[in-house]
């Protein structure tokens, strides 16, 4: 269970960091261990990064290739190589026991509950943290959230780290009479979709260390927290952006992401609707083939010798229904909302791509009124434009970092995502041949059989 | 098959042919015409001509050809005797035998108009997959025939497999108004119980089997559904193989393994019309069978109402011979009321009444006969056919066992391989 950091702490600070165990010390303990709901109260964010420059990052520098975001891309190759790996076992993935020594944040999402009050119903989430990050207090948390507090993050991420990708939520609204958002599915389906979200912001080398993200894996009580005195850069942050700036000359590589981003978002759009027409098929196919297997066993009722072999096909055919049953299941629960997080996913890359402009056409239009105002009495260049030029080149830096993570990230998803639906599918397949083949093998027992008959 | 169809004997039970039932449960002791001749269905040709109306037609004609068996046997080749004929011939010898042949479940046509079909099929006569498998089924109707140890001996059918005759359509107008006659209702009172229960089976075949073929018919509708669309996949790696760079080969192959996998859809459900032939062939011997079954009610009928005839004939040579009336007759009441008739003309009436009790009991005798022999008959036969019947649907269950597990092993190659390009992405 614990690997020996205190519990119950009511402040940190009560034991230095350097004392607490490493995770990976207690190697003999189970990886994912339940971790224990720790109380903590009066948590102040230790690297007090308050967010003093708009626009600068916080925290580290930026460098796109830093050490944390290299190796974490490489702990994702590692894990995602692996045949069988579909989506869940992303999870499983996090594994802090392998090949982790520079991974140094874990993040999970798992055990949704209901929660009744008078006043509304809601699903909370169990997010679980271990780390040995000094910007923690302690080197595991648990708490209890629901996709309200995620959508805070993310809006606290977006807001504090405006020329970063941030990873989409899944979709907030759904449609009350068309969903069930308690069922089973549904809530499965977005706890993934919110894990997969964690992890990616847990994974970023800037996002990661942002305050905001502290405090969603650590504090007891989210809502509560008007006090963490962060300020939120609302005058600063741009949300959605409504386009249309004239730029003087967009680089060369923004545009190719631009273009890239439409036609891709448009392939995944074709690949869902193919997709969602092939689950169609399939479901109308189920139907003509439980029938089909009705008639036959209609069919044994009236005949002797016969009899045995036509229940037995009418066997096969409702094993393969079973199959059916199972992969459709699998397409519509785990292949297509991935994809459809992918549509959301370059919707915010699309998204930064604009800020990104916007922050350029900004500093194009101070610059040429900062001009101006030089040729006419010979004001020096502000000092607010060229800050405004730093903020588009680390703008620029930052995208292009993300943009490679994105593209990664990109290639790991698909190449899982597809392998996976090939494998439902071969494993569809394997069902029904040994379905068919134990027919044949009880059938061709019975002509055995009854050959020795005819010969005695 | 139309490629081995020369050489082939069927006798030799190839296991393509759906008469895969020409075994020891058909080819019984006594030379039935298949032991001593080789006989194929082998070509199928249009052709055009003027009919009945004298209206130009178009029609396909099929070649039966024919080769003695010993010659084979003895190593050498003869050239096939060999004639022409259209389906509508081969509809007249079976109507042939089966008026002839009362009590045998006589084998069945391949259909007349193509039923059954699923959307991609056509139901069109002149298509030539439907006249590729038509010829086939000929076939089989002459294999089954000429192996069937009554029908093979059949003077007819010998004269149809080997001369162009005009002998058929005399037979034609007999067997028209006996067929009518078994469609005709009446009441029996006392059947044979074991004809009255194949009867009631013979339904059950027929509804099961038609069931069966219209279900089949749909569920390949659908499957056809789920296959082409996976092809839309194709189309769509392959666009979006190229916006990428690494990505952009495995997607590119995989694309074509989606392809693959929607184009191999036509070739597995041509397939499985072979097997909804065999299942057609037996909804048309359920037919056949029951057929046999309403021969037995009509000779059953007859006898009885012959018997019914021949009682009340009797009746009235006793009322007339004792004076007594015991039954109601109008001549009772005529006679009471209006006196009776003159010695004379009782004796004519009698000697009437018994030339024709003496026909009846001829016709009594001539139908119990009938009935006996073809209550006999008809159920041996029967149990030929059941025989026959347990073993080749078996057969033809176990060979769509086979074509399902085929199909399975084509879905798990193209998935395995786009899983490859998938893992190179």
């Amino acid at each position: 269970m614990s690997v020996g950091a205190p519990r119950g702490l009511a402040s940190s600070g009560q034991k230095p960091i350097t004392e607490i165990l490493h995770p990976l010390s207690a190697a003999d303990e189970p990886p994912l261990s339940p971790v224990p709901d720790v109380t903590v109260g009066g948590h102040n964010p230790s690297s007090g990064a308050a967010d003093k420059d708009a626009g600068l990052t916080n925290g580290t520098p930026v460098e796109t290739s830093s050490p944390a975001s290299a190796s974490s891309l490489f702990n994702r190759l590692q894990l995602d190589d692996e045949p069988d790996a579909d989506a869940e076992a992303e999870a499983d993935a996090h594994d802090p026991y392998a090949s982790t020594e520079t991974r140094d944040l874990f993040v999970t999402v798992d055990d949704p509950k209901k929660h009744v009050s008078t006043m509304e119903t809601y699903i909370t989430y169990r997010v679980s943290t271990k780390t040995t990050r000094i910007e923690f207090d302690l080197p595991e948390y648990s708490v209890r959230r629901r996709y309200q507090d995620f959508d805070w993050l993310r809006i606290k991420l977006e807001d504090s780290q405006p020329t970063h990708l941030i990873p989409p939520l899944p979709e907030k609204f759904v449609m009350k009479g068309v969903v069930d958002r308690f069922s089973e599915e549904f809530v499965e389906t977005r706890m993934k979709a919110l894990d997969k979200f964690l992890k990616r912001v847990a994974d970023h080398p800037v996002l990661s260390f942002n305050p905001h993200l502290n405090a969603f894996l650590s504090a007891k009580d989210l809502n509560k927290r008007q006090g963490l005195a962060l300020l939120t850069k609302v005058g600063e942050s741009v949300k959605q952006v409504a386009g249309g700036y004239k730029l003087r000359a967009r680089p060369a590589e923004f545009c190719a992401m631009g273009e890239y981003l439409d036609t891709f978002c448009q392939k995944l759009g074709t690949i869902d609707r193919i997709a969602q027409r092939i689950l169609k098929e399939q479901t109308e196919y189920l139907t003509e083939l439980r029938e089909y297997g009705a008639v036959y066993s209609s069919w044994a009722g009236s005949e002797d010798e016969l009899r045995r072999p036509l229940e037995g096909v009418a066997g096969s055919v409702s094993s393969c229904c079973g199959a059916l049953e199972d992969l459709s299941e699998n397409m519509s629960q785990d292949f297509l909302p991935v994809l459809r997080e992918y549509v959301l996913y370059t919707d915010s890359m699309k998204n930064v791509l604009r800020k990104r402009d916007q922050s350029q056409a900004e500093y194009e239009g101070r610059l040429e009124a900062a001009v101006l105002r030089r040729q006419e009495d010979r004001t020096p260049v502000p000092v607010e434009v060229e800050k405004c030029q730093d903020k588009v080149e680390c703008f620029n830096a930052d995208l292009k970092a993300d943009w490679e993570r994105w593209q990664s990230n990109k290639r790991q998803d698909f190449k899982q995502l597809l392998t996976g639906m090939a494998d439902k599918n071969i494993h569809y397949y394997e069902k029904c041949q040994a379905a068919w083949e134990s027919l044949i093998a009880l059938l061709q027992d019975k002509q055995t059989e009854d050959k020795t008959n005819e010969t005695n | 098959m139309a490629e081995d169809g020369k050489e082939e004997s069927a006798a030799t039970g190839d296991s393509d042919q759906p008469a895969a039932g020409l075994d020891s449960t058909m080819v019984e002791e006594g030379s039935t015409l298949l032991r001593r001749m080789e006989i194929s269905v082998a070509e199928a040709e249009k052709r055009s001509g003027k009919n009945s109306v004298n209206m130009q037609e178009t029609f396909t004609v099929y070649l039966i050809e024919t080769r003695p068996m010993d010659a084979i046997a003895e190593g050498r080749n003869p050239a096939p005797d060999s004639l022409w004929r259209r389906y509508s011939e081969f509809e007249l010898l079976r109507n042939y035998l089966l008026v002839t042949y009362p009590f045998i479940v006589v084998p069945p046509l391949p259909e007349k108009r193509a039923e059954f079909v699923w959307h991609k099929l056509s139901a069109d006569n002149m298509d030539p997959d439907f006249v590729e498998r038509r010829r086939v089924g000929l076939e089989n109707f002459l294999l089954r025939v000429a192996s069937h140890p009554i029908l093979s001996n059949d003077k007819i059918l010998y004269h149809f497999l080997t001369e162009v005759g005009g002998s058929l359509s005399f037979q034609s107008r007999t067997a028209d108004s006996r067929l009518r006659a078994l469609s005709a209702t009446f009441r029996v009172r006392n059947p044979d119980k074991r004809f009255v229960d194949m009867k009631h089976y013979s339904d059950e075949l027929q509804s099961h089997t038609s069931q069966l073929l219209r279900a089949r018919a749909r569920v390949a509708d659908r499957l056809y559904g789920v296959y082409k669309v996976h092809g839309n996949y194709g189309r769509v790696f392959s666009e979006w193989s190229a916006i990428e760079k690494e990505m952009g080969d495995g997607l590119q192959s995989a694309g074509h393994h989606m392809d693959a996998y929607a184009a191999s859809i036509d070739d597995i459900l041509e397939e499985e019309e072979h097997y909804a032939d065999q299942l057609k062939e037996y909804l048309f011997y359920a037919e056949a069978l029951r057929a046999v079954c309403r021969k037995h009610e009509l000779t059953q009928f007859e006898l009885e109402m012959a018997t019914q005839d021949l009682v009340s004939k009797k009746q009235q040579r006793e009322e007339l011979a004792t004076g007594i009336v015991r039954t109601f007759s109008f001549k009772g009441m005529t006679n009471k009321l209006f006196g009776q008739e003159a010695p004379e003309q009782r004796e004519a009436r009698l000697k009437l009444l018994e030339e024709l009790i003496a026909e009846g009991e001829e016709s009594v005798k001539e139908k119990t006969a009938e009935c006996e022999e073809h209550v006999e008959g008809g159920w041996v036969d029967m149990q030929r056919f059941k025989e026959q019947k347990d073993k080749d649907l078996r057969e033809a269950l176990i060979n769509y066992a086979i074509m399902q597990i085929s199909m399975c092993k084509k879905g798990i190659q193209v998935w395995s391989n786009a899983k490859e390009c998938f893992l190179k992405m």
